[in-house]
């Protein structure tokens, strides 16, 4: 299972720079498609999170958003659920073509 | 106690012999309360977004063999490692940690079919409990027309539990339902060997592989996704069309509420006065006509009148509620949340207590961080309550003259509503801004808000609905507002006097309205108003039936309409500082009641309650200055 704790997850987006193969979640373009590849979030949050279907090795479709973009809506496991940009950051997805820097 | 909701969990537990409880345990928005209300014939509140139940009700079943057995349906919970209030209590009950409740010895476990994968992940927990259990796929009727399939026989072989596929909104196939609790009933419940071992349970992929696995031996096909939902959020989640719908949808009620549901008041109002008129003319003239005529049909038949509102605003928000718009609009309003420091979990619990805050107080449950879930409880008094509405209504027909504004589908009666609902809700952000910047300061826990499909809300469920808040509505003006418009015909015709009851500003209820009146002077009110504000206490509503009665004695209401009476009385400063005065003053014994034991101390009703007063007094005498100053 690929799940890293980090107990600082703060609401701010982190700045530092990323594994090239790795994107974040909130950077999904709607109506794209990835597959999610680990939760960079406090035990108990990823836990529940990983409870409504955003696991490791599952697809995820960002949807529809609220107007400005945040929060939006994500397709995953069969449902529809709602994330904040601030989480979704936090959230990483294999990328579709290496990110430029 | 005038509690807007009956609260099953305050009761005691129905006896049941030595048949064991049975607990209906599922994931939020699977139908459990749906399906509680389906066993017991009981009327517990549904509707379609996650976390509408927050607390645990007992009920009992009638089984078809004359067996009875006590039903305890439960917040819904994704797993049994509980994170927040609402879901402690289905982790507590079913531990046998409840007081008053004895530990379940079966389960119902509901699950919506549309979703078997990851709803089935929750099997693995609750079998682990090793009592019988019954695994209720439900939605059958759903996962059927999206052309879903599942083989129950199957899933039940691996899982060693019976399954039944069931529809529990429409009511159909509750056979295996009732067929299973008489087991349960006679004690032939068992558990059986399962065909697949549980996973691990603290490990969330290894429990969906499993759930995985479970599905496909059950030949489980997912329905394709729900077509009609996207589309309609292609359109409600529009970044233009979506925020023009939300205030179209707005301002609608708000016309809705205020103009439609005049020509039925009116025809009430006749009825009511007509009535009144024809019973005092069986009674001879004297006290017993006065308390008859000023006292039961002045005090409660005018409240009575707004009977019509109430219920086309519940009809309103019970279409919004089971809908599934409900979902969205806290989705559109998240970003406004977060700007005052509150989480988009706040929003549902805000908006339910458009109807009342007691149930709006017990929705933070959902809410898992303590501050922000005490921030919530706070300031939801400030929403505008349906006990609001007819006050609000009086005074605003009274003073508002009725121009049409944008055209005739909206006018400055709607407009000035409106104006009061924005006002509360724009004093409760206020209040939530500086909270969290203060005492309630909180680290930010991610919003996840499950979006439910958009379902056509029945006309079943509507119409019990607004039967329940109907009688509700008339229970409580057949007691409290009965009760306080009794003593006050009473005490306005005290001390007696030379065998004469005193002139009314003589009374005991003028010498009190008397000695508030240099406090309440300077917002404009007069002693009347004082008396009203002291009956309103018991709950928002009364003032009118005091109002109704005071004037009623005076005579004045006899030849004219409490409308026009309230006209005649109170300066334009004074009605306004009025209408300001409701929309801040925390005037609800029921709520300081429920907060007083959701937070589990008095200090925070207390300061709650001092902090409204406050506010609506300096609002109130704001408002009467200015208007003052700028309108004669």
């Amino acid at each position: 299972m690929q799940l890293s704790v980090n107990r600082e997850a703060s609401g701010s987006v982190p700045a530092e720079p990323l594994p090239p193969a790795l994107c974040r979640l909130a950077e999904l373009p709607a109506g794209e498609q990835a597959i999610l590849e680990k939760l960079d979030l406090p035990e108990d949050d990823a836990r529940r999170l990983m409870e409504l279907g955003f696991l490791p090795g599952h697809s995820v479709t960002a949807a529809r958003s609220a107007p400005g973009g945040d929060p939006r809506v994500f397709r995953v496991d069969g449902s529809e659920i709602a994330l904040r940009r601030e989480t979704a950051a936090h959230l990483f997805v294999r990328c579709g073509t290496p990110k430029r820097p | 106690m005038s509690d807007c909701h009956g609260s099953a969990a305050l009761e005691s537990p129905p006896r049941t012999g030595n048949a064991p409880v049975v607990a209906i345990v599922g994931p939020p928005n699977s139908g459990k309360s749906t399906l509680f209300n389906r066993l017991t014939g009981m009327r517990q509140k549904v509707a379609n977004f996650p976390g509408v139940t927050v607390e645990h009700h007992l009920g009992r079943a009638a089984l078809p063999g004359g067996g009875e057995l006590a039903i305890v349906d439960l917040p819904g919970v994704y797993s049994l490692i509980a994170r927040s209030d609402d879901e402690r209590v289905t982790h507590d009950v079913l531990k046998g940690l409840m007081p008053g409740v004895e530990k379940p010895g079966a389960i119902l476990l509901i699950l919506d079919c549309t979703n078997l994968g990851r709803h089935l992940v929750l099997a693995a927990p609750v079998l682990a409990i090793g009592v019988p259990t019954l695994v209720i796929l439900n939605m059958a009727d759903d996962l059927r027309g999206r052309g879903g399939q599942v083989d129950a026989g199957l899933i039940a072989a691996q899982l060693g539990a019976p399954v039944a596929l069931i529809s529990a909104s429409k009511g159909e196939g509750l056979e295996r339902v009732w067929e299973f609790l008489e087991k349960v009933e006679s004690g032939q419940a068992s558990v059986k060997p399962r065909g697949m071992e549980l996973p691990v349970l603290n490990n969330v992929p290894n429990c969906r592989e499993w759930a995985a696995r479970i599905g496909k031996k059950g030949k489980y096909r997912a329905p394709v996704p729900p077509i009609w939902t996207r589309r309609l959020d292609e359109v409600f989640l529009h970044p233009v069309a979506g925020p023009i719908v939300f205030v179209l949808v707005v301002l609608g009620v708000f016309q809705t509420i205020f103009s439609g549901a005049r020509p039925i008041m009116d025809a009430l109002q006749s009825a009511i006065n007509a009535s009144g008129q024809w019973v005092a003319s069986f009674l001879p003239e004297g006290a017993l006509r006065s308390l008859v005529a000023d006292g039961v049909w002045g005090g409660v038949g005018s409240v009575v009148v707004f009977l019509p509102q109430i219920l086309l605003l519940f009809l309103f928000l019970g279409i919004l509620e089971d809908s599934g718009y409900l979902a969205r609009a806290a989705l559109i309003a998240d970003r406004t949340m977060a700007r005052f420091g509150l989480q988009g979990k706040s929003f549902i619990p805000l908006l339910s207590a458009y109807a009342c805050a007691v149930p709006a107080i017990m929705a933070t449950r959902t809410i898992e961080n303590k501050r922000d879930r005490i921030a919530t409880i706070l300031i939801a008094p400030f929403m505008t309550c349906s006990a609001r509405l007819p006050v609000y209504t009086l005074i605003i027909a009274a003073f508002i003259p009725n121009r049409p504004l944008l055209g005739p589908l909206f006018g400055a009666q709607a407009a000035a509503m409106l104006g009061l609902y924005v006002l509360g809700f724009a004093a409760a952000l206020g209040t939530a801004r500086v909270l969290k910047s203060t005492v309630l300061k909180s680290s930010r826990t991610p919003f996840m808000l499950e979006m439910p499909p958009y379902r056509w809300p029945t006309v079943q469920s509507l119409g019990l609905r607004l039967v329940d808040r109907g009688l509700v509505f008339l229970r409580r003006a057949g007691t409290v507002i009965l009760l306080t418009s009794l003593i006050l015909w009473a005490l306005a015709h005290l001390p007696v006097v030379h065998g004469h009851a005193p002139q009314i500003s003589e009374s005991i209820v003028g010498t009190i309205g008397h000695t508030l009146e240099p406090v309440i002077k300077p917002l404009g009110f007069n002693w009347r108003i004082g008396i009203g504000l002291i009956s309103s206490l018991a709950a928002r509503e009364v003032i009118i039936g005091t109002l109704g009665t005071i004037y009623g004695m005076e005579g004045t209401s006899h030849s004219q309409s409490l409308q026009a009476a309230l006209h005649h009385d109170l300066t334009l400063g004074g009605a306004l500082a009025l209408l300001v005065f409701f929309a801040f003053a925390m005037q609800c014994m029921s709520t300081l009641a429920v907060v007083r034991r959701e937070t589990g101390s008095w200090r925070w009703p207390l300061i709650q309650f001092s902090y409204m007063w406050v506010l609506a007094w300096v609002c109130a005498f704001a408002t009467n200055q200015l208007v003052s100053i700028f309108w004669t």
